[in-house]
């Protein structure tokens, strides 16, 4: 096959592509350009996309002999990750940047364009499985899975997709990229949001959406007992950072709740009043089988790296309702939910949905 | 493969080569006073004559550089700082909106550390600068001109200016004249003296010889302030251990371009018409951009209406055609022309468009294999391109 392997300039992808290589594939290698300015996004260590990257990723083109271009793609990265990030926020919901670049940049933009040059698929460093089967399932390597991320591509696009290191830990991952005298083999992991250069999101989004000074209230009393500068700032679950006026009336810590943009709220309350069983959710993907008609037992993951816990799980044509049977806190809208049915060779991932509610 | 893009650098010259490889074989430091200094300093001096006499110059204006970069920066910064120094108020620089950026972020530099002021003369839709635009630009203003800086020849459209009569404007004023001769030389006749001009560089790897070398002809009743300190080499001008062997083979290699000239010129352009026709034929939307009569002979510049120049160079570099978009940012990034935008082409034509050029060891197989590649390329381009439309 023709593939194009992106290339981040981290030890993933370049072993990806290797991979690719190795398996006979006709390998062309795209560094992703997402800063308009690539000065100001965070350097390799911390993140994708400087030059620093375009670099490293270059090198490890060179060492594997694949032809190597940069893509432009930061007009795009603009306006439907940066962007949306900020509007989600001020819609007083918490995004998932990653899994927005996964879904509408390199498996849409970016495999498009691949697609429409002739290539036949797109190669990637992600931490997922993606067997003969067609079905996505989590990495072996439990701390590094990136199943979550890409639960929200579509069936058409998981078919153009290969991703090559679902079967290796991280640790064999490095150790092969040493082994094939890939520069990139000891680069520190990227962390965090590659386009807030300071890892301050706060100062970021304050920047873009400025004050909006607001009241904050606590859920059992009705109370204001604080005042904020911007509801955005605030994601469910948080506990740090409050500032609080007064301590709570039953002197224990208090949680974000909630944040109601209409009110410029922020609903604060205990740890218990965190706990949901029940979430709803929009714009299900449904990959990992038919599409349920009643409710089906399976398990389901609401953020990143979050507990797992069991759910029944209805689907209809453009909503979710997941009746978890453990309350998990910390729940926060524009996050995804996605189902997994447990598998001994490797959880497979049924669908994903973004949560409203 | 087939090697179409000349102008970025072009093979050496196997006499250029050979020159190169006898003399690093040498031990001597052309500034070292013993006999293999001396014979170093000689094969400098011999290489200078014969730069200085293809050029019609006089060898002690030849200036060795590090290639055109530095001699862009050594024209544009140094004759600037020298004549601001001898009077205050030069502080102005005229240059063009078309210049490679050896000069343009040069001027840039000046304008933001050195309190320059810049007047860009523009071309009209071939790329052509009017030397009456230049004599208005002067008029009553010349005396607050430091320098005035044009190329000769393009190195994306080709198109070739009128330097001559430029110089002589600039000559009215008594402003020096530099020009950016890099692309120039060896394909169209240059000659320093009867052009004119003050300062012109010119580089080793465009025509024939090593990268990493070139010179700044630069006429003697002019000054410019060094770059570089250090030895004091080259008139004081450019300190630096002489690149002995980069010099004689660049010498070497302008020696056999300006003789060989009008005969390549001859081959390559009937070879260019060629490619131009057979890439109109097969791509009858194309557009052909630049002066289609005063061009570098083995330049030829198209925009493929609906396609992305990199998705092309893509498909092409896929089937062993090498071509060019023109400039890249740091990260890699293919960036619209300037040069097509101050041509008055709009975003899509500029980042649409492809660069062909050919030269001393191009032959007919290479547009043949161009030619073969071209329709599907275009086909597959555009439907790249039309995903940019949001859906």
């Amino acid at each position: 096959m023709r593939v194009l392997a992106a290339m981040s300039g981290g030890v993933d992808s370049a072993v990806a592509a290797a991979r690719a290589v190795e398996a006979g594939h006709d390998v062309t290698g795209v560094h992703l350009a997402l800063a308009r300015n690539p000065q100001t996004y965070r350097t390799g260590a911390r993140g994708c996309c400087t030059l620093e990257d375009s670099r490293d990723a270059r090198r490890a083109a060179d060492v594997l002999g694949i032809p190597f271009y940069v893509w432009d793609m930061a007009d795009r990265f603009h306006d439907d990750v940066v962007d949306d990030f900020v509007a989600e926020y001020a819609a007083g919901r918490t995004p998932n940047p990653c899994l927005r670049c996964n879904e509408k940049i390199k498996f849409t933009a970016v495999l498009d364009r691949a697609v429409a040059l002739g290539f036949d698929a797109v190669v990637t460093g992600h931490h997922a499985r993606l067997g003969p089967d067609g079905l996505l399932r989590r990495s072996v390597d439990p701390a590094k899975d990136q199943s979550y991320v890409l639960a929200v591509l579509t069936r058409a696009q998981l078919d153009r997709s290969i991703f090559p290191l679902g079967d290796s830990t991280k640790a064999e991952v490095r150790a092969e990229a040493a082994r094939r005298g890939l520069a990139v083999a000891d680069k520190p992991d990227s962390h965090d949001i590659c386009f807030i250069a300071d890892g301050d999101t706060r100062g970021f989004l304050a920047e873009r959406l400025g004050e909006a000074p607001g009241e904050v209230v606590d859920a059992l009393t009705g109370a204001v007992v604080g005042n904020h500068s911007g509801a955005y700032q605030y994601t469910v679950g948080q506990r740090r950072g409050l500032h609080l006026d007064r301590p709570a009336a039953d002197g224990r810590p208090r949680y974000v709740l909630s944040i109601t943009p209409k009110t410029n709220t922020v609903t604060v309350g205990p740890a218990e009043a965190l706990e949901v069983s029940s979430v709803r959710a929009t714009r299900p993907v449904w990959t990992g089988g038919p599409r349920p008609d009643g409710p089906i037992e399976c398990e389901v993951q609401l953020r990143a790296h979050g507990d797992v816990v069991p759910a029944a799980v209805a689907v209809d044509a453009d909503a979710l309702h997941a009746a978890l049977r453990r309350p998990l806190r910390g729940v926060a809208a524009g996050q995804a939910i996605v189902a997994y049915r447990p598998d001994p060779a490797g959880d497979v991932v049924l669908g994903s949905a973004t949560i409203t509610a | 493969m087939a090697y179409l893009d000349h102008a970025a650098t072009t093979p050496m010259l196997d006499e250029a080569l050979e020159a190169y490889v006898a003399t690093a074989r040498e031990v001597g430091n052309a500034s070292s006073l013993h006999a293999a200094g001396r014979r170093a300093r000689r094969r400098v001096e011999e290489s200078r004559e014969r730069v200085a006499a293809a050029l019609g110059a006089r060898p002690s204006e030849v200036i060795f550089t590090g290639g055109g970069t530095e001699s862009d920066n050594l024209a544009v910064k140094g004759i600037f700082w020298a004549r601001r120094d001898a009077r205050a108020e030069r502080v102005r620089v005229v240059s063009s909106a078309v210049e490679h950026h050896a000069v343009l972020d040069s001027v840039d530099w000046l304008v933001e550390h050195e309190g320059a002021q810049v007047g860009w003369l523009p071309v009209d839709e071939t790329g052509r600068l009017d030397p009456e635009l230049l004599r208005a630009e002067l008029a009553g203003d010349g005396d607050r001109v430091a320098v005035v800086t044009a190329m000769w020849a393009n190195n994306e459209v080709g198109t070739v200016q009128p330097v001559a009569e430029l110089a002589a404007v600039a000559a009215e004023h008594g402003v020096p004249f530099h020009t950016d001769a890099i692309q120039a030389v060896g394909q169209v006749p240059v000659d320093f003296a009867a052009s004119g001009v003050s300062a012109l560089t010119v580089t080793g790897h465009k025509l024939g010889g090593p990268t990493g070398v070139g010179a700044l002809l630069l006429a003697r009743d002019v000054a410019a302030t060094p770059l570089l300190h250090g030895g004091g080499q080259e008139r004081d001008v450019r300190s630096g251990t002489l690149d002995t062997a980069g010099i004689v083979a660049f010498a070497v290699a302008v020696e056999a371009a300006v003789k060989g000239q009008q005969e390549y010129a001859a081959r390559v352009a009937a070879l260019r018409d060629e490619l131009v026709e057979r890439v109109r034929r097969a791509v009858p939307e194309v557009v052909f951009n630049g002066d289609p009569a005063d061009r570098l002979p083995g330049n030829a510049h198209f925009s493929f209406p609906g396609c992305e120049g990199d998705a092309l160079l893509l498909l092409l570099d896929a089937q062993g055609i090498a071509c060019s978009t023109g400039s890249a940012c740091s990260a890699g990034v293919a960036q619209p022309s300037h040069v097509l935008m101050a041509m008055g082409a709009d975003d899509d034509r500029a980042r649409s468009s492809l660069r062909f050029t050919l030269g001393h060891t191009s032959t007919g197989a290479d547009v043949d294999a161009l030619i073969a590649a071209l329709p599907a390329a275009v086909e597959r381009a555009r439907r790249a391109a039309a995903l940019r439309t949001p859906r």
